[in-house]
């Protein structure tokens, strides 16, 4: 509850791009529209009295259910989350950020969808939206040097995605 | 006079050829399978990039697979010199989304044996930075106490490096008689040791110049890269989640008493006494990373016997875990808890109706840490990239994943 004066604030500041917040939650959220993102965080973290001037962690969630029969029961419309983790060293006060994509960009399989990058506002973003581009597959607008991380640069696909497909061979290795 | 003009210009237009070399996979000094490309001029380092991902072993996705019980076996082979804050953190994840809290005995248990592992790793990692800088003894200084921690936790659990001992509700059994009398001996043992290392490091004077005013990161740096822990603390920045964390972490540490180990007013916690600050050491560079561990070590040794008092004189027993097939509620919960290396925060994600969540994350703390580098790095010498990966104490599990 003592998010409220923070989501009014937001509000007023940022209009549509506050899209919706959950204070119920574990860990209480708010949703910022892609196009708002990197202003929400330049100002979470610049703003005197929030100073969230840590980004902890960079998560992407696939909404997605390979199984048809599954899907027809499932709660949700297929989509991908970003979940931005802040912290705040002076205030020590946590704040969830979440940013809703579709799985791809203009429902073309295949194409990445799209976000702006957050590296410009906290440098551990450049590693982490590394990360979940090559583990999720989100294009990050604007990220300096977008390559994969932990896979090799000639992988194909994104392993965190729920419709995945292992491969059968890589390099004359087989894997299944 | 006019030719001379153009004969200096000559000379000053005289450079040595760049030179890119790799450094890694295997090199002994990145412990473990990290590979760095620097770009060099002559002795001097121009640029770094370092290629990881040599140890990725698609935690995250084998966390879609199976329930958070059977994770936790995972977890430890994420920080592997760190297994039991590993599965401490992912523990407490587990029970913040089920809302559930363990007893107190347990509580007492898992400080115990979450700082034991914490001076364990240190040991590891400074006696590494010795091998790293050219010193060989206090390596096996450190590795003799290291090896009591194990066969500590040997007895207590039956493995030496891979625990999956603290899991989701408490731990897998309570520990065996006769534990506590052993535990208590190795401290009253481990004491003089710490002071021996300080006379073998910490006031050694070529470890000083090897380390001193190298590889200096500024706080502001650390915290917009996200550094943590000793990194963190290194630049002086008075944060650590034992005490400045989520509730549901500190609460593990109420009614302990510690001081964090940062440089606070220009000096170190005092509750001990520690060798003085060499001149030459900048606030931020190796030998204060180097130092913060030092300090944390005699810090865990105190938070031990507090818990091994607490823990003997606590009523009640240290709980079950819950069932291996426990249904997960809707709903997501992250948590980061301080572990040796920095901030390990874990997220899970469940749909509810399951017992297997849709989505494992983790949160590495070296991972962090190591991107600073690039940054580092920059116009040191090459001799000095080993002492700065060094002071960083990374484990590649734990960033690979």
């Amino acid at each position: 509850m003592a998010e409220h004066p923070l989501i009014k604030k937001l509000q007023e500041k940022f209009g549509d791009g506050i899209t919706g917040y959950c204070l119920e939650a574990i860990d209480p959220w708010i949703e910022v529209a892609p196009e708002a993102l990197v202003d929400v965080c330049r100002y979470l973290k610049e703003e005197p009295s929030l100073q969230f001037n840590m980004l902890n962690c960079i998560t992407a969630v696939d909404y997605y259910e390979p199984d048809p029969k599954k899907a027809a029961k499932a709660s949700f419309e297929p989509h991908l989350e970003l979940i931005y983790h802040l912290w705040s060293i002076p205030n020590k006060r946590s704040l969830v950020l979440k940013v809703k994509l579709p799985r791809w960009k203009e429902d073309q399989v295949g194409q990445l969808p799209e976000v702006p990058s957050v590296s410009g506002v906290w440098r551990t973003a450049l590693w982490h939206e590394r990360e979940v581009y090559d583990l999720s597959g989100v294009r990050f607008v604007g990220h300096p040097d977008l390559r994969r991380i932990l896979l090799p640069e000639d992988w194909e696909g994104h392993p965190l995605r729920k419709d995945y497909q292992f491969p059968v061979e890589y390099h004359g290795i087989r894997c299944q | 006079m006019s030719q001379l003009q153009s004969s200096q210009i000559i000379e000053l237009d005289v450079r040595t050829d760049e030179m890119l070399v790799n450094m890694g996979p295997q090199h002994p000094s990145t412990h473990g399978v990290l590979r760095l490309v620097l770009r060099t001029d002559g002795e001097v380092v121009s640029e770094v990039t370092p290629h990881i991902g040599y140890l990725h072993r698609c935690a995250e996705k084998i966390g879609e697979n199976l329930t958070p019980r059977q994770w936790v076996p995972y977890t430890d082979r994420m920080d592997y010199l760190a297994g039991m804050n590993m599965n401490l953190g992912w523990s407490l994840t587990v029970e913040k989304l089920l809302q559930l809290q363990v007893t107190e005995k347990c509580r007492h248990l898992r400080v115990m044996i979450a700082e034991l592992n914490r001076i364990a790793s240190h040991l590891l990692g400074l006696g590494a930075y010795g091998l790293d800088l050219g010193t060989f003894t206090p390596f096996f200084y450190c590795f003799r106490e290291r090896e009591k921690i194990l066969d500590l936790f040997e007895a207590a659990c039956g493995a030496r490096l891979t625990y999956s001992y603290i899991t989701v509700g408490g731990v897998t059994h309570d520990l065996p008689p006769g534990w506590l009398k052993k535990c208590e001996q190795f401290l009253r043992e481990f004491q003089p040791v710490v002071d021996e290392l300080h006379t073998l490091l910490t006031t050694n004077s070529i470890f000083i110049r090897r380390t001193a005013g190298i590889g200096v990161l500024p706080a502001e740096m650390a915290i917009d890269y996200g550094c943590t822990g000793p990194v963190l603390r290194g630049s002086g920045v008075d944060h650590d989640l034992r005490r400045d964390g989520e509730e549901f972490y500190t609460q593990m540490y109420d009614g302990y008493a510690f001081e964090v180990a940062v440089m606070k007013d220009g000096h170190y916690p005092r509750d001990h006494k520690y060798p003085p600050v060499p001149s030459q050491a900048v606030l931020g560079d190796c030998w204060h990373r180097f130092f913060v561990r030092m300090i944390e070590i005699q810090q865990s040794i105190d938070l031990v016997w507090q818990a091994l008092d607490k823990y003997s004189t606590t009523k009640g027993d240290v709980g079950s875990p819950i069932k291996l097939n426990q249904k997960l509620p809707k709903g997501e919960a992250y948590l980061e808890t301080e572990c040796p290396r920095g901030q390990m925060g874990f997220m899970i994600v469940s749909d509810g109706n399951s017992a297997i969540p849709r989505r494992v994350r983790a949160r590495s703390s070296s991972f962090c840490n190591l991107s600073v580098v690039e940054e580092l790095c920059q116009g040191v010498l090459i001799a000095d990239v080993p002492a700065i990966i060094g002071s960083l104490d990374i484990v590649m599990g734990e960033i690979d994943r």
